[in-house]
Formats: C-alpha cells, structure tokens, sequence
C-alpha cells in the first residue's frame, strides 16, 4: 500500500468503508503532516486536533457497525470563513480573532452529517479579499511548490493545504476567482459552482452575489464527491436553489465525443505569459484527441469585468461589514470616548489594509451622487456580460482557457500596488459576474511551477464539468504531481 | 495609466473623462461615512490607491449600456424568494452574547448616547 497521504480522496473514502485502515489511522497521519508544515507553509489558522480525533473513533465506530456516510472518517479542513460551532471562525481577520460561532454553516453541517472528520480551519485573504493569501493577519501563506511564492487567494491555506497533502480535500470560496485562481497557482482542481448551488448559510459574507462555496481537492474525481455532500437547497439562505442535486460521481466517466469546446477569444490576448498559454493549447488538443469539437468564441464585453467588479463587490463588502461594530461581536477599541469614536477606532483597528480599501471604494460608489455613475453602470455592463455568455453558451456546451494570466509570483511583488493584484483576476471573474460555475484543473507547468486551465459552464452544468475535468485527468497525470518535500 | 489594450483590446478613454484624484478632504470624508478610523500615515496612502481605483473603474465609461436594465440577480429570472411569514427564532440570546465585547443583564454595553 502507498502511503496514505498519496491516495485521493474518493480512495480514502473507500478505503475506509473496506476497513484498509481507520479514521484515526487517517486522522493522527494528517494531523501529523499538518503539524510538520505550519511552520514552512502557515496554511492552517486553528488545528482541532482533539475534537478531530474524537470524531475520528466515532467515524471508526460508525465504520464498524456499517452504518457510515460517503464521506465517513475522510479529514477535511474548512477555510476560516465557514463558521463552526464551538471552534473559531476569524475570517483570517483581527476583527474575528476571538469570534466562536454558536452555529454551523449549512456547509459544516452537511459535510459533518456525511461523516467528514475536520482537522481545521484553513488561513485565508483578510474576509476572502485578496489574490496572494498576503492580507491575512495571520500572516502569509507560503506556497508548496515554491515557499517564496504565494499560493494564490483568497483561499491560500485550503489550497496550499490540499497541494501539500496536508488534507485530502478542503472546503473553499470564490467571489471572483478564490477557489481558481489558488487552485491554479497550487497545481489541484478547483471547482467554484453556480452561484446558489451551495448554501452560503454560515459563510461569513463578502460580496453577496457573487460569493459561492466550493471545493479544492487534488482532482476532479474527489471534487465530485465533496460537491455531491455540499450541495443542496438551504431554507436559510435566501439566495439558495430549489433544484435536485444530480449525482457528479455517477456521470464522471460519460464519453466526451462531441463536446462543443468554446475557445475564450479575449483570454487568449496580450496579457497571457505565453508559455502559459503553450500549456493551455497542449490541453485543448488532449480534449480533442478525446473527440471534442473546439472553436473560437468571442465575449466582446468580458475585457470589463474586472471594472465591473471593482464597483460591485467593493459596494456589497461596504454594506455587509457595517454589521462589524464593535458592539455584539469582534473586535471592540480600549476606552471609547463615545459611540463614534467606539465604531471608529473598533473598524479602524479590527480590519487591516485592504479591507479597509475596498470598505471606503464601495463606500464612495454607493454615496450620494455616485450611484447611478459607478454601481448602477456597472450592474449594467454586468447585465452585457451575462447576456454574452449565454450567447455562446448557444453555440459550445464549455468554455475553456487559462486560469490566470502567470504561474504563481513572489510573495510581496505585487502588494504595493491594488490594481495589479486586481488584475490577477481577469480570468475569473466573468463567472461570478454571471453565477456561472467553473472549474479550473491543472494542465503542466512552466519550470517547476504548476499551470491551471479553466472549464466554465452554463447554469447547473457541475456535472458537465466535472465530467470534462475527469476524461482530462484520465488522459493525463499532472493532478497526481506533489510538491517536491511533501510527496 | 493602466493599459486595458495591453490586457485586452478596448478602446482609449476619452481625455475628458479622467478622474480627478481625490483630496484629502474627501479621503476623509468617505472614512467618517464608513465609521473607519485612519492614522496621519494611512490617509495618502489611500488617497493614491482610491484614485487609482477610480480611474481604473472609471473604463466603464466607454461601454455603451443604453437601454440596458441594470443585473438585479445572478440567475437569470429568479428572484429572490419568499419565506412564510412565521416566527421560526429561538431566543439564543445568551449564547450569541458570549462573542460580545460588554453586556450586563443581557443588554449589551456601549458609551453612553443620551446625556
């Protein structure tokens, strides 16, 4: 037998329902990986070792007596923005350093209920906004691959957790491009689904209608399955789906011949470090080996989504961290004179730099006298983008390009600039835009550093993707490649 | 000073519509609106990084969105639901103020706001 560490996760769940070894087993040896990294890879924020091991000999139990989930005994780790019940939820923030949650997220709960054991809660960008893990308050994460690079964000540590096969799988978010961009720059898979598709109950909000709960794990196979557990409609979340979650594991191995491959026009630009691209190509041409069809499509307003972004996501940020008060929860400043000067310097000190930034930029946005200039032509030219994806959606079943426009760049090169960190989206965000999922997959690298390619769908096409993802993985092996020092 | 057309072809914006940087003042004031307190040393650091930023967003500008009704939700048709209108809370109101920062009798503390 390989060493447990080296087996996915739908083998692990296996594995475990065929008593090949325990969840304590499982649990004590990626207790034990996680707790080797923390200094080299800082992915974690809380490690739940004991409460883990607890719920590790019941998982064993439950094994023994037959009468286990899909997911039964399998370690996970959530990013610190799911709120969990007795256990810490920072949100990677000063704000939330001591905030225990007295409730689950939808998420914890449905992920608990299927057997899943939670090692811990992974570090993250400062309330999920960030693209390089570096606005945490709990320092940057580091990543695998190379420890001066970031690993991408905002999920950095779920990412970088997963690469390193600290977790076999991680829960994770994206409101412009955290669960692919991270998992692009990591070398795993992925997957951000429709917007509604998960519930965001407990998910500690950002930008609320773009945020979406995910999944990164080392292949699409694993995503499936996480995504099968989590999915589902929430009465609790208003902004949830009515609509039967289809079994992704089930259709992973349907033949791609035929599959209508859109060629994403505006991605493949100026602005695209060429050998990233040469790796894309390489993969479109698998996918046509694999009898899909590939043409060039063009979403003529796509160039304006990250714009678009910067008005909408900064505009719900600045309206959903008001209830940060210094009052209920979170951090409170020493001494308040009065209630302002308590709001004032509790916001002041409990948020650092960029959230700050992005709090004032919707704050100005939303002001008297701005509205209809910034956030009402943004929801406009947002409108212009959805309507282009589904004019292509027309035409191809999937779009394809690259992920990010770099492999991963060195942790403090881009933090004295915001737009440069901005732009390290512009492949990403047109789906949220749209509350459309993908997917990003690795596809090569460049040197010693992984690149991701990106699969986007029509609405509710999870299980398309994944089942594009999977034929891919199957042809190819760049999902099994570990990090030199934690294989 | 971003060059969209080295990240994508779109056209230049019209030199009318630049942005001024924004002042002090105003970097001030959209702190006061936002209850953030700044340090003497954060002000010009976000005064440069809020005009940049609008300058940046400011390329909407040159998309032509006439006629167009502003997106409301992600989904196409939905809308957002409705659930019955009953009480479905439970008083958790001890539990949710153990994360507060000050309560006594179950109220939570602030400065005083009536004189």
């Amino acid at each position: 037998m390989s060493e447990l560490h080296h087996i996915p996760l739908t083998g692990l769940a296996a594995g475990l329902r065929a008593r090949r070894f325990s969840s304590v087993e499982l649990t004590e040896a990626f207790l034990g990986r996680i707790a080797a990294s923390q200094g080299a890879l800082n992915a974690f924020i809380t490690v739940t070792r004991e409460q883990a091991l607890a719920d590790a000999r019941a998982a064993d139990r439950a094994l023994a007596a037959g009468t286990g989930g899909a997911l039964t005994g399998v370690p996970i780790a959530h990013k610190d923005l799911f709120c969990t019940r007795g256990v810490r939820t920072t949100c990677g923030s000063r704000m939330l350093e001591n905030f225990v949650s007295p409730y689950d997220a939808t998420v914890v709960a449905k992920l608990k209920g299927a057997g899943a054991v939670m090692l811990g809660k992974t570090n993250m960008d400062e309330f999920a906004m960030g693209s390089s893990n570096e606005t945490s308050y709990y320092g940057p994460v580091r990543n695998p691959w190379e420890p001066r690079l970031v690993p991408g964000g905002s999920s950095g540590g779920s990412a970088a957790a997963v690469a390193a096969r600290l977790v076999p799988g991680a829960t994770a978010t994206d409101t412009g491009g955290s669960i692919r961009q991270p998992a692009a720059l990591c070398g795993i898979t992925g997957l951000k689904p429709s917007y509604g598709r998960v519930s965001r109950y407990g998910m500690v909000a950002f930008a609320s209608s773009l945020d979406q709960g995910g999944t990164l794990t080392a292949s699409a196979a694993d995503a499936a399955l996480m995504l099968r557990e989590m999915a589902g409609f929430d009465p609790n979340d208003s902004t949830s789906v009515e609509r039967e979650v289809p079994d992704y594991v089930a259709t992973l191995d349907a033949p791609l011949a035929g599959l209508r491959i859109g060629l994403l026009k505006e991605f493949f630009d100026k602005g695209l470090d060429p050998t990233n691209e040469q790796r894309v190509r390489d993969a479109l041409a698998v996918f046509a080996s694999l009898g899909a069809r590939l043409s060039e499509v063009s979403l003529p307003n796509l160039p304006l989504s990250v714009p678009v972004y910067y008005v909408v996501a900064p505009a719900e940020c600045s309206s959903n961290l008001a209830r940060f008060d210094g009052v209920r929860y979170g951090h409170r400043c020493e001494n308040p004179r009065d209630l302002m000067d308590l709001y004032r310097r509790s916001r002041g000190e409990g948020f650092g730099a960029e959230v700050k930034r992005r709090i004032m930029t919707g704050t100005y946005v939303l002001s008297a006298g701005y509205y209809d200039a910034y956030y009402l032509k943004a929801q406009r030219v947002r409108q212009l983008i959805s309507a282009d994806f589904t004019r292509a959606f027309a035409e191809v079943d999937v779009l394809i390009g690259p992920t990010t426009p770099t492999p991963a760049f060195a942790i403090g090169a881009k933090t004295s600039d915001p737009i440069t960190m901005y732009l390290n989206d512009i492949y990403t965000i047109g789906a949220n835009l749209a509350g459309l999922p993908a997917v990003s997959i690795p596809c090569g690298f460049v040197g010693e550093l992984p690149v991701g390619l990106q699969i986007v769908g029509s609405h509710f096409s999870e299980a398309l993707l994944l089942n594009a993802a999977h034929a891919y993985q199957r042809a190819t092996d760049w999902h099994t490649r570990i990090p030199g020092g934690w294989a | 000073m971003y060059d969209f057309p080295l990240i994508f072809r779109i056209p230049p914006p019209h030199p009318s519509r630049t942005p001024m940087p924004l002042t002090r003042e105003q970097i001030e004031s959209i702190a006061f609106l936002a209850r953030l307190e700044l340090s003497a040393t954060e002000l010009p650091v976000y005064q440069t990084s809020l005009s940049s930023i609008l300058e940046f967003i400011g390329a909407l500008d040159r998309a032509d969105t006439a006629g167009v009704t502003p997106m409301a939700h992600p989904l196409p048709g939905l809308s957002q639901r409705l659930r019955p209108d009953v009480v479905t809370e439970q008083d958790h109101h001890a539990e949710y103020q153990r994360n507060a920062p000050q309560v006594a009798a179950g109220l939570y503390l602030v400065p005083r706001v009536i004189e």
